[in-house]
Parts: C-alpha cells; structure tokens; sequence
C-alpha cells in the first residue's frame, strides 16, 4: 500500500490529509475535516485539478484587462492550454462579473468567466 | 460641519464589511473614505481564488469578493468617497479629506472606524547590498502592475520571501509567461500558507529555499541577477553558500506593516509587535468611539477574518453612537505568554464582553503537537490542542465569557503555547 | 555651432557655474550623460552644508566653503530650495583629545567662520539628550545646515536655462581636444566646439583633464555609504553630529533632512571603479557602529532606504579650479569632494569668473535671478488650497500617500524647463516614492501621469533613464509558454 501525503488547498486552514493507495486506486483517506477535503485528497491522487485565474484584455474599458476565473476546476495538465486561450481572448466593455468569455476552455467543457466588472471608458474628447 | 454617525477610513475588506454591519445594527449616516479610485482595496489585484469559504461558504477570487460586500453597502445606501485621502483625524474626531472634487474638507464622525490596511516592507528595510536598478518591486506593486494594469514587471524572476503574496506572485509571473527561478525565505519556515506553497510553488516546479537571502543585487541600470546565500541561525550569510542567479526582476514579500500613520498621529495608542492600535475586547482603541479592524489592526492572512472582525468593530461603532456601549470599566488584559507574539485585543472589559469572544494571535515559531492554553489569573481556563502551528497561520481561541467572570478581581488573561 | 562654454557635467557644480555663467552675454551648454541633472555624486551625499572649520586655515578649500555656506540663505530665498541652518556639533568623546577640538575651533576661528562655540559635554547633552553620555566636549557650529541637494542642483539648472543655457542629456563625453582656438568635445551624440570648457565631471573630471594638459591629475572614487531613516525619526537629534576623528577612528554623521528624515553616514572606501555605487553589507554594518558611537538609541529598524554615493577624491584633497598652464580656456572643477555641496556656489563664481576673464564677457541686463520652485500645496491654508483645486483639481488628487504628493506637483515636476522623465526625475523633483514605502503604492500611479504627459508608453517609462524600463511589457502580448518550460510537477 502507497502512503500520500498532502496538504489541502481547498481553503487556507491546509489540513494535513493522508491518502492510502493500492494499485491506482484510494482505499483510505485520513486527516481531512470537511467533506472538501476529502473529495480534494481524492481527486488529487488521482486526477489533480485546479481552478486557473488571470486576466483577459479589454477593449474600450476602463481599465485595459479584467479579471477571469476558470469556471470551475480543470486537470491540471490543461492548464497551460487554458492560458494559451486566455491569452488569445478580447473582451469588449462593458463586463460584468459572471460573464462568460470562453465557453469550453482546453476541452475541458469548463467555461471562462469574468470576476470584476469592467466599465465602457469615458469618452475622451 | 458635516457630521456622520461613522466615518470609516478605508474601503477595503475591513471598511466594508464594518460599514455594512454598522448600517445593519442601527447606525445612522456613514460615509466611507477610500484613497484608490475604487473601493475593494487590495482585492482588486488578488484575482486568485481562495476567498469567502469562511463567509460565503464558496470559494471566490478577491474581486469576487470584495463585489458581494460591495453590492451590500450599496443595497444599505451607503455612502463612498472614492480617490479620497484622509490627510488628518483629530482627536476631536474630526477628520479632514481631500480629493480632486471637493478639495480639501472637514466632517465631524460620531465614531472613526480605522480600516486603512497595511503597506508592504521595503527593500531598505532589509538593508539587502547591492546596486539599486530598476526591476525591483514589492510583490504587491508587481501583483497590481500584472493583474490591473496589464504589464510584465519582467521575464526572469527571482522572489525574496515566501509571504503569501509572493507564492500568488509566482504562480501569477508563471502563468503569464515568466521564468520564476526560485524562491527565497531567510527564516527556516514559510512565511505564507502551505497550500500556496503547494499550488503556487510545487506545481509548477518552482524552487523555495528556506534559511536563503539575497546578499548582492547587480545591475546598474536594469536588474541582471542576485546573489544569495545560505543563512545560519542568527540570519547571517554563511560565506562560501553564495549562488548566482541571472534575472530581471526581484519580488519582495517580506512582510506586511499595519498603516499607521493617521491613527499615530491622532494619538491612539499602538502596540509594538502588532505595529497596530490597542484595542479591547470591543475593537476600540484607547480613544473612546475610535474603533481599529482589519490589517491596520494586525496582518491577518485570511480575508474572511478581516471580514469577520471588521463587521464586529462596525457593530460596536453604531452600538456607541447609539449610547448602546456602556463606558468601559476597569480592564483586564490579554498577555502573550510563552511562544506567543502578540493577542488581539490586548484587553477586555469582561462587563461588555461577548459570550465567546476571538482572541488572535500568533507563536513566535513551528510547534509540533502544541498545546494552546489559556490561564486566568494563573488558573487554566482552556486548552486547546493542535498538531501544527505556524508563525505564519494566525491562531485563534474563543474566549468564554462565564470562565472570566468566574475569576473575581480577574487582571490578566496569559495565552501561551508548548511543545508535546 | 560655436559655443563660448561647454559645461560637461551636471551635477551641482556644473548647474552653479551654468547659472552663473547665465549672468552674462554667454552662449553655453552643458552636456551630461544620464538623463537629468544631479545623478551622480551630487545626489547621494550627507545633504549637509558644512560650517567651514575643517579645511586647512586659508586653503582655496576653506574659503570656498565659507563663502558658499554664506550664500546659502539667499540662493534658496532666489532660487526657492529648502535649506535650514540647524547647526552641527562636533562630539569629542575622550578628555585627551580635547587639544584637537581646541585646534578644530582655532582653525575655524582662521578660517571666519561665524558663532563657533567650545561646548562641555553636559552643556552639549543639553542641547542634544540622544547624544553617547560621557563625551569630554563638543564644537558647537551654528552656521552649520541642511540642505536638499537635488533640488539645490535642479533649481541651479532651471535658472540657468531660463537664462539662456542649453543642456543635452543622455550625451557621454567620448574625448575633448584642442582645435585650433578652440576646444572639441567628441561626444556619443556628435561633436561640439566650443572657446571654453569647464570640467565639471566629478569622479571622471582627472580623466577629462588629462586629455588636455601634460599636468595629470588623479581622482580616487570614495565610496560612501548611507542609511536613510523614516520621518517619525526625524527628531532623534536636531543637530547634525560629527565625531571628532581620534582613537575611535573616523565617525560618521547623524544628521536630520531637511526634509525631516534622518541621515546616517557616510563610510569612505577608496575603490577603483568609478561606477561603484553599490551598498555592501560590510559597509551598512559599519555606519550602524559608527553611528552608535556618538549617538544612542539610533532607531535603525526604521531604515527606509540605504544608498552609497562616491567622492570624487583627489590625491591631494585639493579643490582644484581653474586653468591648466598647458590648456587655456580649459577650467577645471575637479577634485570636488566634501565639502563640494556647501561650496558649489562659490565655485560657480569663480569658475564663471575665470571664464569671463578669458572671453571678456559682459553681463545680461535681462538676467533673471528667481526661480520659482514647484508648489507645495500643503504648504497652503486650507482656503488657499481649494482655490487652487478647483482652478487644478490635480492638486487634490494624492499620488504619493507617504510623502503627501499630488498629481499636480508631479505634473509641474514634468512640465518645467529640464522637466522629469523618469521616476527618479519625479522622486528627486517631487519626493513622490521617496518615503516608507519607497514608491511601492505610487509608482504605477507616477508612470501613468509620465506616460500621459510624456506621450510615451508605459513600456518606455525608466527608472533613471537608459535601459532602466520599469515594465518588460504587456501581459497578453507575447506568446505562451509551451510545456517544454512548465515545472516538472506539472
């Protein structure tokens, strides 16, 4: 039996978690204190994934980027995919938060989505 | 003159949450100061995620965040002042503020909540030799520069310090395309949480380098690399360590300091570990209705409790002005004893305690199988046993009210932690 | 074109004998090789105006000293820079070497200089209580001041350019040599000619010099290096203190700003490179020590900022000012070395004398003497104040929270003649990121304001000009990292 330790991140207390492996598979978990922390524990022996957050480029804003989230959590190896696609997107002011960007990030079917509001820039003349 | 029930000076985290649980138990005008040109303060960079689990029992980035608290002290009618800077409070609490619109203007507040958070330490402060070129930035300067401005403070990263800001910072410079060479700590632990280190360092295969610092920075113009090396216990380089590393950029997350100038000079009393006010049990400093919240008050590493603390100073400033706190009598107060640096609040007046009030702090270093005591006049009054603590996760206890009362004449509280 | 005087260098001394020269009917222009004025020796020093006993009795030195530190009040009633004579006291600590305070006091009773005073050491402890107990006596100096000396430099370079005299920076001085009657400067940017030049190259002025006369000079870079302490400090002594050299070694200063920070050091390390204006550990350590000597309780965990800054040392210690036997027209300025600060604006006068001289100059009758310096709104009652938001609303916007600076002064900064391009241009003119937090809140506030102002991107915004961009660039711009360079975890 495979011992792993880790340290949650599923939010900032960062419980000590131990997960027990046997040929691939979990077959206990200890140490976690909240049902998060299980499914975290469970998940990253397995299939690791995490939510990806940086900035997309606004046109006629503002501010000349806003701030964007990963919908929900993605394999972690998809990350640097994600960011090949945010890096690519233009939003266009006015955004709000919640707004999605991108539908389907890396193939994952996760969308990506604002997280601040983005005002039109004031006319300048 | 103008006059609020509440002025509250700052409107991040902590001046929100405390203006909307003011408004929520009674208090009439508020009027929130913020000197950026919006309200959130610093959540409006921390666009990672990891916020509001204590709150909002989900997990959302800082602009999330600091949009939930938002869109309530809106819902309540309150007021904001936003590019605004408070240049003076009196003692008097009258409070002077200036910004382009209104010029320079005087209000009276009924109660002043201190909500102006806290400024990163500089490379002077560390004394850190070397040249001083560009493509050197505290964390956070980098952190705004990259998240709200859009620009790359540079390509080749070396990060001094493992505060929780530069493990974001790192993973962030990654992410946007950076070489993040190493992270750097001088102390023999981490200064941030560890699920930083493990999602902002070890997922990327970023380096942290415990008992290292930074002993020569080159370049005359732009950054071109720095030196570090190991140190030994007392924090001194131990020659013959020294490793060069090429970069165009140094990050800092070295530590937090409580801004305090305003609060100094309005002649509230300050504490010197916590570098903020000393406030009782109500978040009130020696300076009756003058209330203290947030990382004014001390550094905190965890939003949700700035909200958390700051919504009772708020609830405390409209119980005052609505003649609702009684005076305070006598205090008792709350001593760090062993292995403790500090306790927020460092006093009580056990009459307007709550039933169970948070009393936080920090221990001076890494305790295995600790064991947190709490004594009353000598007498244990609680324990609480915890497998790790860390100088960089702020603890806390609950204390209960019916254990203080049942200690007649009671003068100190001693919080002390030990090993095994 | 023909310039009667080209000025190369300007740091303090080239700015005085520009804005001297500026008195009269003179075409003259001054070539620098950084960005702005005072970005050499001139801007990292103890930002002291020295009383005049050191200099050996009737030594150029001496009298230059005395003269400039004379001037001063008037210069900055002229020219609009801070400047406060909050005296100095010399701390002798040990009674056996109270001879040597005796001869100091002797030497600056010969050298005129005004009010000294022989102190006991209680009478001193008196006059500053964080001073070491148990000091034998004191030598109370009370023309002895503070000074800020960039913008003593940058005030001395705005007047000379309303004046008339040109400056062009980011232009190093390849070689200079005679041709025919006049001098050529050969420069990165082309060459100038000109009927004089004055060498005013501070640590690089022996090489200059020795490009034309057969009488070689040589200058040693002295390094010194300094901690720079947060306002709330300010008052820890209101004097400036020096210890009096003797068994203990050499001290260092402890001195208030004038800008109400405390200053301590310098150390003096003679190096070769000319360029070596990095701190060293050692080197902190040791005005940490050296302060402690003199002053008590020095409250250093609240060092802001240190620096190191290199006097240009000449082997004899000697000002040396004026003209080579072998290279007429050619006037030095070299060897300029404490107290080269407190002297600058006499030799501004002789320097612009020696010129006139030659080229037989006469004076402007349209030559303007005040210079107004950027407004400080704080300055202002609160009335005051608001008129002037209203007509500028940039004055009621704070960019620079620990220094309290506004939009508007950092757009005057900009503006003016010889206006800011750069950060530190912004930090010398304004103080903006020059307090606590040392730029961390205000500076992407500051290279927003030069960018609009400069129409430059932000990308193009420096530190101290040349190479030193502040941003790499843009997010989103370039390209994503493939995995090749993802972290093996991943």
């Amino acid at each position: 039996m495979e011992k792993r330790e880790l340290t949650c991140i599923g939010c900032p207390l960062g419980c000590l978690i131990t997960a027990a492996m046997e040929g691939g598979t979990v077959v206990e978990i200890t140490g976690y204190t909240c049902q998060r922390g299980r499914d975290y524990a469970a998940k990253e022996v397995t299939n690791p994934t995490r939510i990806v957050t940086s900035t997309v480029r606004v046109e006629g804003g503002a501010c000349p980027v806003v701030s964007v989230r990963t919908k929900a959590d993605i394999p972690k190896e998809k990350i640097f995919a994600c960011m090949k696609e945010i890096n690519a997107l233009v939003a266009a002011a006015p955004v709000k938060p919640g707004d999605i960007l991108l539908e389907d990030t890396a193939g994952t079917g996760v969308a990506v989505i604002a997280t601040k509001a983005v005002a039109k820039r004031p006319h300048s003349e | 003159m103008r006059a609020y029930d509440i002025v509250i000076v700052g409107g991040g985290p902590a001046g929100l949450a405390a203006a909307v649980a003011a408004k929520k138990a009674g208090a009439g005008d508020i009027l929130i100061l913020e000197r950026d040109r919006e309200m959130g303060g610093i959540l409006n960079q921390c666009i990672h995620n990891g916020f509001g689990l204590h709150t909002f029992q989900e997990e959302l980035t800082g602009p999330e965040y600091a949009g939930r608290f938002l869109a309530m002290a809106r819902q309540l009618g309150i007021p904001c002042e936003i590019d605004t800077m408070v240049l003076e409070i009196g003692s008097d609490k009258v409070v002077t503020a200036m910004n382009h619109k209104k010029g320079m203007f005087r209000i009276r507040a009924g109660a002043v909540i201190l909500a102006m958070g806290c400024r990163e330490r500089a490379r002077g402060a560390l004394q850190i030799p070397g040249y001083r070129p560009a493509g050197i930035f505290s964390a956070g300067t980098a952190q705004r520069l990259v998240n709200m401005e859009g620009y790359m403070p540079g390509r080749e990263v070396v990060i001094l310090g493992s505060g929780d800001i530069g493990l974001i910072m790192a993973r962030r410079m990654t992410l946007e395309g950076a070489k993040v060479k190493v992270v750097a700590e001088r102390l023999p632990y981490c200064g941030g949480l560890q699920r930083n280190v493990v999602q902002c360092l070890e997922d990327y295969g970023i380096p942290l380098k415990l008992c290292h610092t930074v002993v020569d920075i080159r370049g005359r113009e732009r950054l071109e690399g720095v030196t570090l090396a190991r140190v030994d216990e007392s924090g001194r380089p131990i020659p013959g360590t020294e490793e060069d590393y090429a970069c165009d950029t140094l990050l800092l997350s070295v530590g937090l300091i409580p801004e305090n100038e305003l609060s100094r000079s309005m002649g509230v009393e300050m504490d010197r570990i916590t570098a903020g006010p000393v406030v009782n049990e109500s978040l009130e400093t020696n300076i009756p209705g003058v209330f203290a919240c947030g990382n004014v008050l001390h550094v905190h590493d965890l939003v949700d409790y700035v909200s958390e603390e700051a919504a009772r100073a708020g609830e405390n400033a409209a119980r005052f002005v609505r003649g609702l706190l009684p005076e305070c009598e006598g205090a008792v107060s709350v001593v760090a004893g062993r292995g403790v640096r500090y306790c927020v609040p460092g006093r009580i007046d056990i009459t307007r305690m709550a039933e169970r009030l948070p009393v936080r702090f920090r221990v001076d270093r890494i305790y295995k199988e600790a064991l947190l005591t709490v004594r009353c006049d000598g007498k244990l009054v609680l324990h609480k046993r915890k497998k790790m603590i860390k100088p960089g996760e702020m603890e806390e206890i609950l204390l209960p009210r019916e254990k203080c009362l049942a200690q007649s004449g009671l003068r100190s509280i001693v919080i002390a932690v030990e090993e095994g | 074109m023909m310039y009667d005087v080209c000025i190369i260098g300007a740091g303090v001394v080239g700015c005085a004998v520009a804005r001297e020269l500026s008195r009269y009917e003179v075409s003259a222009c001054v070539i620098e090789r950084c960005e702005d004025v005072c970005c050499g020796t001139s801007k990292a020093n103890s930002a002291i105006i020295h009383a005049g006993y050191d200099a050996p009795a009737g030594s150029l030195m001496a009298r230059l000293n005395v003269r400039g530190n004379e001037r001063m009040e008037e210069l900055s009633r002229e020219l609009d820079f801070p400047f406060r004579r909050n005296g100095s006291l010399v701390v002798c600590l040990d009674a056996g070497e109270m001879p040597a305070l005796q001869a100091l006091y002797e030497r600056g009773l010969a050298n005129n200089v005004k009010g000294l005073r022989l102190l006991s050491g209680e009478e001193a402890l008196l006059m500053e209580p964080h001073l070491q107990e148990g000091l034998a006596g004191a030598l109370y100096a009370p023309t002895g001041g503070i000074i800020c000396p960039f913008l003593l430099t940058i005030a001395l370079a705005e007047n000379a350019v309303v004046n008339g005299v040109e400056f062009r920076f980011n232009t190093k001085v390849n070689s200079i040599g005679r041709a025919g009657d006049h001098y050529l400067t050969e420069t990165e940017n082309g060459a100038v000619e000109s009927r004089c030049v004055v060498n005013a190259a501070g640590v690089y002025a022996d090489v200059f010099h020795n490009m034309v006369s057969e009488d070689k000079i040589h200058i040693t870079p002295r390094k010194g290096e300094y901690c720079l302490l947060d306002r709330s400090e300010g008052t820890h002594v209101r004097h400036t203190i020096f210890m009096m050299p003797g068994r203990l070694g050499k001290g260092v200063l402890v001195s208030p700003t004038v800008h109400g920070n405390l200053i301590v050091g310098p150390t003096a390390a003679d190096i070769g490179d000319k360029e070596g204006v990095n701190t060293t550990r050692e080197g902190l350590e040791e005005v940490a020590a050296r302060a402690a000597l003199t002053v008590k309780d020095l409250p250093l965990a609240q060092v802001i900022t240190s620096f190191a800054g290199l006097r240009a040392h000449e082997d004899g210690h000697a000002f040396i000012i004026g003209e080579p036997k072998d290279a007429e027209g050619f006037v030095d300025a070299a060897g300029i070395e404490s107290p080269g600060l407190s002297s600058a604006p006499a030799i501004g006068e002789m320097v612009a004398d020696i010129v006139r001289g030659r080229l037989h100059l006469h004076k402007k009758t349209d030559f303007r003497a005040q210079r107004t310096g950027i407004l400080n709104p704080a300055r202002l009652e609160m009335a005051e104040r608001n008129e002037l938001i209203c007509r500028e609303p940039a004055y009621g916007k704070i960019i620079c929270r620990c220094e309290g600076v506004t939009e508007g002064e950092i757009v005057d900064a900009i503006r003016r003649p010889l206006g800011a391009r750069s950060l530190d241009g912004i930090k010398r003119r304004t103080r903006a990121g020059m307090g606590r937090c040392q730029a961390g809140f205000c500076s992407p506030r500051v290279m927003e304001i030069l960018s609009r102002e400069l129409s430059l991107p932000v990308e193009e915004i420096t530190k101290a000009g040349g190479a030193s961009a502040i941003v790499t660039g843009r997010t989103k711009g370039g390209h994503v990292l493939e995995s090749s360079r993802m972290g093996d975890n991943l």
